[in-house]
């Protein structure tokens, strides 16, 4: 038999202890917070044991995937998902999280932040995700390894192209790290298109190797397996105060970027992961950028009081990462065409250009000793093959061609034309060809001198 | 109705549950992924025009090339370590073949990151072996460049899976056929190659067939040296791009998948119509000889050599493990234990972890593995056939895709009593280990049957016995050598797997080893603790295999005294 009363009172305990459950919610935070980061433990850590100090009962979950993986994981969980932040370097991550609904707008509390870094926005102008560190692409090098080779400390991206450094270069391609893509695109813009991809070509040509993680950069310059690589500042400058003997250089054309966090849509803890958004922001989190293992520029001006001597200040010294207006829009327009074109004519192509390179350095040795008008010739022919990009900016940046590597279909009717795999095979075989080309009219200069 | 006596019910059943399995967790997740390889990338519709874009494409065919190249250099090579091995170990009377068994076993866990750090530090072009050479003779060897670079490494990386399987089938061999060779006359290379070298020949075909599977679809090798011009690193950097959606990386991943069952069928090929199943198991393996002295200086001069090289990652990694900073230079610059206490201090669940998550999967798959070659070569079900295509092919599936896959189709399911998504469950990750190890235990379980005569099934059945207790106490019993070759592969690889188990990692307390070490290899102050975790997965599998070990020689002493007292004085 039922007892009314019973049930009563059972609603009415139900009723208060949700009540007691939920009213406070508003104002206290959930007891825990799920964040998906790319950044090292040495990092995160710091961040969890400083945060769970401050807010104790919040405990920081921290998952660790590469920025890539991250992505995959925040599109696949999210009709259930159970991620309360993204953490990561790259900005453009976010711009894909945020292009497929995936980011929830959040109204930063903290005050005294500028609004730019360099020349890029610190925060996502539409809300959606906020920069707590600042980060450029730089040059670092093995000090052991350029003593025992005796070659010169590069300074500039142009340096890199001098024949001195040939096999001695490492990078990784733009496909594999956003930030790495940035500063691809930061030479575009800055040299312009043409010029821009011949000077990463002349690098290229170079490379020891193109890795296929942005971390094995710092990892091969570290071991001494190649002596420079062309990475962002903090692998350098963590690199450094790890103890590794490794030093880095800003060059003049470099361009800042933000290192980002943003929540996840339907997050489950949202007051705990704002909580933490502003932790980050705070004099206290900013301070912990700092530390030896982290070394990322902090964005709030007055941090830097408190760094090492010799540690890059943007806010102070305008030389860094002003050079180059960096243009958003433009980089999202042709995002995967430039990465796409970086893999075809560099990364997969590597060992062809590297003989061209190579050849044609030989021939310009040659050339500087004894003149030769012919040979002198077919020098310049061979630059200018290897220099040779299959599409023009103005193909690059319309917006018919370049969907050829969105390939999004939003709607099941739409259709779209032109394969990328047919694009890619078609830039391959001129590629190829002009490499090889390259390569022969800079030993016929060679054979003339 | 023969037929139908030869296909008891009971067979059915269990090849259906095993098809289920297969289905749920390799085919369903797979497809959900590669359907866009036939899908129009403009339309959506239906179409194989990706393939042709495939072929079309100079790259590609290249990359088809090199793989292709590299697998098959690297069974010569593998074969070329692994034979001396196997032979000296199982055939003659030679101190320590248990420890050269176990430490031939070590370069198959090659933990992520580190390892190829370790390999790089030694052998790269600034790495000890080649700073000594140009201090001392003025040159230096290309170990680590381009295809031979990959060739050496995944030979020293996958010979282990020829050395296991042969030794398993060296040791089941009868002893009286031997013999009755010898009284024949037949004696040195002669018997070893007429008689017990075919006689062994499941097991050599099961471990080559492996290599070359392994080889050609293996992507972290390429990448540690970053080679991109073959097929598994080209499925890789195409998928795992940032909002790139292009197809190619998944008709490449299809590629892998028909290749790999291509040449599986080709080794059922080179099988087919061959016994090797021999009846009597009293005096089972070779007689063992003992060694001569200059014989034995010999032997133990090749053996050492051998492991000398194939041990020298580990060497390298334990170097890196209690080293300071190593940083262009032969040795590193000073030793400590610091990175040891920092992964004790804040790491220890990920020990546990492993050794639970490889423990399962490992035991499921050889459970299944057994099944499933006693249902494709013993039983008459119909289809049969493709369990062991469907398991194998998981192979060829790169871990991506897999993680990919069990994301978008368990996410939406929630585990009762956990309350969870099923893909972020712990227990998600012992599956996917499980399917991604699956043909390794099964390669071996179908070796070790096919040396067990279907004559001694068959009189245990005349006894009266059941199905199911001739396999029991039978069938099982006599292929306990393989399977348990069988786990220690499956386990020892488990234990370093990374591209499926970082997809489905959904929380660091639910972390294996894998996934530790990765965390580690994100900064350059990680590097010795990521080492000294690398180190653990090394001795944990080592010791693990070390114990397998001596379980199968006890047993193996057992049976023989066993049989001794049955048919004495012969």
């Amino acid at each position: 038999m039922k007892n009314p009363r019973f049930l009563w009172s059972v609603e009415l305990v139900a009723l208060c202890f949700a009540l007691s459950v939920t009213a406070p919610v508003a104002q206290a935070l959930e007891d825990s917070v799920v964040i998906v980061t790319s950044f090292p433990k040495d990092l995160t850590n710091a961040f969890k044991q400083a945060f769970e100090a401050k807010h104790t009962g919040v405990t920081v979950e921290v998952l660790n995937k590469k920025t890539t993986a991250g992505v995959k994981f925040l599109q696949e969980t999210a009709g259930n998902n159970t991620t309360d932040l993204f953490w990561a370097s790259a900005p453009d991550a976010f711009e894909v999280l945020k292009g497929d609904g995936l980011l929830m707008k959040y109204q930063l509390k903290a005050t005294g932040i500028p609004e730019l870094i360099g020349s890029y926005p610190i925060h996502d102008p539409d809300g959606y995700y906020k920069g707590f560190a600042g980060a450029g692409y730089g040059i670092m090098w093995n000090e052991r390894y350029v003593k025992a080779k005796q070659l010169p400390v590069p300074k500039e991206w142009s340096d890199l192209a001098k024949p001195v450094y040939h096999g001695h270069v490492g990078m990784s391609a733009p496909s594999r790290s956003g930030t790495t893509h940035l500063t691809v695109e930061t030479v575009l813009q800055g040299e312009g298109w043409e010029k821009g991809w011949a000077t990463w070509k002349d690098i290229a040509g170079n490379f020891n190797t193109v890795t296929e993680r942005s971390f094995g950069v710092p990892d091969g310059v570290n071991s001494g397996q190649f002596g420079i690589g062309i990475v962002i500042d903090f692998f350098g400058l963590s690199s450094k105060g790890s103890g590794f003997p490794v030093d880095f250089v800003y060059p003049s054309v470099t361009t800042l970027v933000p290192a980002n966090i943003g929540i996840v849509n339907n997050a489950p803890h949202p007051q705990a992961a704002g909580e933490f958004i502003e932790f980050l922001m705070s004099g206290e989190g900013q301070e912990i950028l700092l530390d030896p293992k982290i070394r990322r520029l902090p964005i709030r001006p007055d941090i830097y009081a408190k760094a090492p001597a010799g540690f890059p200040n943007p806010f102070e010294d305008k030389s860094i990462g002003a050079a180059v207006k960096f243009d958003v829009d433009k980089s999202k327009e042709r995002y995967n065409l430039v990465n796409s074109l970086f893999d075809v004519m560099i990364t997969y192509r590597l060992d062809d250009l590297r003989a061209a390179t190579n050849a044609i350095h030989k021939a310009e040795a040659a050339l500087a000793k004894k003149s030769n008008d012919k040979a002198a010739q077919l020098v310049a022919e061979a630059r200018e093959l290897v220099a040779a990009t299959p599409i023009t900016e103005a193909q690059s940046l319309d917006k018919d061609f370049a969907a050829v590597f969105k390939k999004k279909r939003k709607k099941a009717t739409d259709t779209l034309t032109g394969r990328q795999a047919e694009v890619e095979a078609e830039w391959d075989t001129v590629i190829k060809d002009n490499y090889v080309k390259a390569k022969a009219a800079a030993e016929q200069a060679l054979s003339l001198l | 109705m023969t037929f139908l006596k030869r296909q008891p019910r009971g067979a059915a059943g269990v090849a259906a549950v095993l098809a289920v399995f297969l289905l749920v967790f390799l085919v369903i997740p797979v497809v959900k992924v590669v359907f866009v390889a036939f899908q129009d990338p403009a339309s959506g519709a239906f179409t194989f025009v990706n393939f042709i874009d495939f072929f079309n494409t100079p790259l590609f065919r290249e990359s088809f090339a090199n793989s292709l190249y590299v697998a098959c250099m690297s069974v010569v090579v593998g074969s070329a370590i692994a034979l001396p091995l196997s032979y000296f170990t199982t055939r003659f009377n030679f101190g320590g073949a248990v420890l050269i068994q176990t430490l031939g076993v070590i370069p198959l866990i090659m933990p992520p990151f580190v390892g190829a750090v370790a390999m790089q530090l030694l052998f790269g072009a600034n790495g000890s072996v080649n700073l000594l050479l140009d201090q001392w003779v003025g040159f230096t060897i290309p170990f680590m460049e381009g295809l031979n670079g990959v060739i050496f490494v995944e030979s020293i990386h996958y010979f282990p899976f020829i050395l296991i399987n042969l030794s398993a089938a060296l040791h089941n061999i009868d002893r009286s056929l031997e013999e009755s060779a010898q009284n024949l006359g037949a004696h040195g290379m002669r018997l070893f190659r007429r008689i017990v070298f075919p006689l062994a020949m499941p097991g050599y075909v099961a471990g080559a067939s492996l290599v070359f599977l392994k080889v050609f679809d293996d992507l972290g090798t390429p990448l540690l040296l970053n080679v991109n011009d073959m097929l598994a690193p080209q499925a890789y950097l195409r998928i795992s791009s940032i909002g790139i959606s292009d197809p190619m990386g998944y008709v490449i991943s299809v590629i892998l998948v028909v290749f790999s069952l291509l040449s599986l069928w080709t080794s059922f090929l080179a099988l087919r119509g061959k016994d090797y199943a021999s009846v009597q198991k009293g005096g089972g393996g070779l007689a063992k000889r003992d060694l001569r002295g200059g014989q034995r200086a010999m032997a133990y001069l090749v053996v050492t050599f051998v492991l000398l090289i194939v041990l020298s990652p580990h060497v390298g990694l334990s170097l890196l493990s209690f080293g300071t900073i190593w940083s262009f230079s032969e040795l590193p610059d000073g030793y400590t234990l610091a990175n040891y206490q920092e992964v004790f201090a804040s790491s220890s669940q990920y020990i546990t972890n492993t050794l639970l998550y490889a423990g399962l999967a490992a035991s499921i798959d050889v459970v299944f593995g057994t099944a499933i070659a006693y249902i494709v070569w013993r039983t008459g079900v119909v289809g049969r056939q493709w369990l062991d295509y469907l398991a194998t092919g998981a192979l060829a599936i790169p871990g991506v895709v897999l993680g990919i896959g069990y994301l978008r189709t368990f996410n939406e399911i929630n585990v009762p009593f956990v309350d969870k998504p099923l893909a972020s469950w712990w227990v998600i990750i012992v599956v996917a280990l499980a399917i991604r190890r699956l043909p390794y235990a099964l390669r071996a379980c179908v070796a070790a049957l096919h040396q067990v005569a279907v004559a001694l099934e068959e009189a245990a059945e005349n006894l009266g016995a059941t199905k199911y207790r001739t396999v029991r106490r039978v069938v099982v019993p006599l292929m306990i050598g393989g399977i348990l070759a069988g786990f220690i592969t499956s386990f020892a690889t488990a234990a370093v797997e990374l591209s499926a188990t970082i997809m489905l990692v959904a929380s660091e307390s639910d972390a294996p080893l894998s996934y530790g070490i990765y965390v580690f290899m994100q900064s350059a102050a990680g590097r010795g603790p990521g080492a000294a975790l690398g180190m653990i997965a090394v001795v944990i599998v080592g010791v693990a295999t070390y114990l397998s070990h001596r379980v199968i020689e006890r047993h193996r002493r057992e049976r023989r005294e066993t049989a001794g007292d049955v048919a004495p004085a012969i």
